[in-house]
């Protein structure tokens, strides 16, 4: 292998590592959420006009993956499913600060504290999977 | 500030192309820092296109324009790699091309913490000639903008350039700090340097309504970066610093400005840099290039 080889095949090793890693959420993320953490609650719970600052919030950020209706695509996973659904606040509030890096879910620490309970509040006023 | 014909033309085509990709604009996530990086990484399928310019009159030395094109895509959650395209423009002498960087971003840890990390690692191959100050390292000084382009560009640096990246997300607001460590492959000493940014979003609460020039679409902070010799002679001796405002505007499903004065702190600095950046983050890019079938 040449010097010049060298680089790109590292190079491909790498993205062939990072594919191979590369998978589905599969909820054990939810075992890894701190007590204190799955305990919080939500400052806007139960409130129209954060969940509908929220619904700006995922248009811009989270519908790219999982879809303009939340129902998720190409393999990403529904925020409307079950699992979702019976997390807590506090649990979906650690999931968006820290993501699941490793299958795929970028941490969302850079959006304020705030903006992440909106996203929260308007996943929360969305109906179960399979309905409109 | 002025931007060489070609250049300007190649932009234009670039953009127009983006624009007429079929998928969708959105906000970068990025801090509006110039220098120094905080721990976000390009969400995984996303491609950033971004145009970086700087312009600055140097005492005694003449004016100079530098613009880089900068690619930058989300390989990973947890990895991120960008290509740099570099040229500068300085007035009665020349409008040349630097060079190119491949610059990858690792983050080692899977959540996050009060302190978090990120691994930087860059490739350079640009030419002395490189006036876009990407970062300062080493005894980077004035007096690098004093020699005529013919006579720089004639030497091209193969660099490599190693960063720790730390950041804290803290009220609201962000904390980063870089600490540079780069060493020319040609038998030079390692380089230092170092960065530090705050930032922070003008409103922490979402709009509920959509809205352009809402608050929350808006960053402001400020940075500092500078060099920190060699390390046989370690220290602020004969080392270039720069301190400035930074503001951002993430106009919704649209491209992002980014702005700052910046101003020397030392004799061997630059009085006054003006930087801006213009970026557009193209959504799941790599859709595109899924099957049909696997949709």
């Amino acid at each position: 292998m040449t010097r010049r080889t060298l680089p790109l095949f590292l190079y491909l090793l790498l993205a062939s590592f990072a594919v191979t890693v590369h998978a589905q959420a599969d909820g054990k993320w939810l075992h890894r959420v701190p007590d204190e953490d799955r305990a919080r609650t939500n400052p806007f719970a139960h409130q129209s006009q954060p969940a509908a600052a929220g619904k700006q919030l995922f248009g811009q950020n989270c519908s790219k993956c999982h879809g303009a209706d939340a129902n998720g695509h190409n393999n990403r996973p529904s925020l409307r499913s079950e699992r979702i659904r019976h997390a807590t606040d506090g649990e979906l509030a650690w999931m968006l600060k820290n993501g699941n890096p490793y299958k795929g879910m970028p941490p969302w620490s850079s959006l304020p504290e705030q903006q992440r309970w909106q996203i929260i509040a308007y996943l929360r006023s969305l109906p179960s999977a399979g309905k409109p | 500030m002025f931007v060489h014909p070609s250049f300007r033309s190649f932009l234009f085509r670039l953009f127009t192309f983006a624009l007429l990709l079929p998928v969708p604009f959105c906000k970068a996530q990025e801090k509006p820092y110039f220098v120094t990086y905080s721990t976000d990484l390009e969400e995984p399928g996303n491609l950033e296109i971004a145009f970086k310019g700087l312009s600055a009159s140097p005492k005694d030395a003449n004016a100079f324009a530098s613009h880089t094109l900068e690619m930058e895509y989300g390989a990973t959650a947890w990895w991120t790699t960008e290509v740099y395209l570099q040229g500068q423009s300085t007035s009665n002498d020349s409008t040349i091309f630097n060079g190119f960087r491949l610059e990858n971003r690792f983050r080692p840890l899977p959540r996050e913490y009060f302190v978090t990390p990120v691994i930087y690692l860059e490739y350079e191959n640009v030419n002395e000639a490189d006036k876009s100050i990407m970062e300062v390292t080493g005894n980077d000084g004035i007096g690098d903008f004093r020699v005529p382009n013919a006579e720089s560009r004639a030497t091209v640096a193969h660099t490599v350039e190693g960063k720790l990246i730390l950041s804290s997300n803290v009220g609201g607001w962000n904390f980063s700090e870089s600490t540079i460590a780069e060493k020319n492959l040609s038998n030079h000493p390692w380089e230092f340097g170092y960065a530090l940014g705050v930032a922070r979003p003008l409103a922490l609460t979402a709009s509920a309504a959509a809205c352009v020039f809402c608050r929350q679409n808006f960053d402001a902070g400020a940075e500092i970066y500078g060099g920190l010799g060699t390390h046989a002679s370690f220290g602020l001796h004969d080392t270039s610093h720069y301190a400035g405002p930074v503001v951002d505007f993430r106009i919704p499903n649209g491209p992002t400005l980014s702005f700052s004065p910046q101003f020397g702190l030392n004799d061997n600095s630059v009085g006054t840099l003006w930087r801006f950046k213009l970026s557009y983050e193209l959504q799941q890019i790599r859709d595109i290039f899924k099957r049909k079938d696997a949709q």
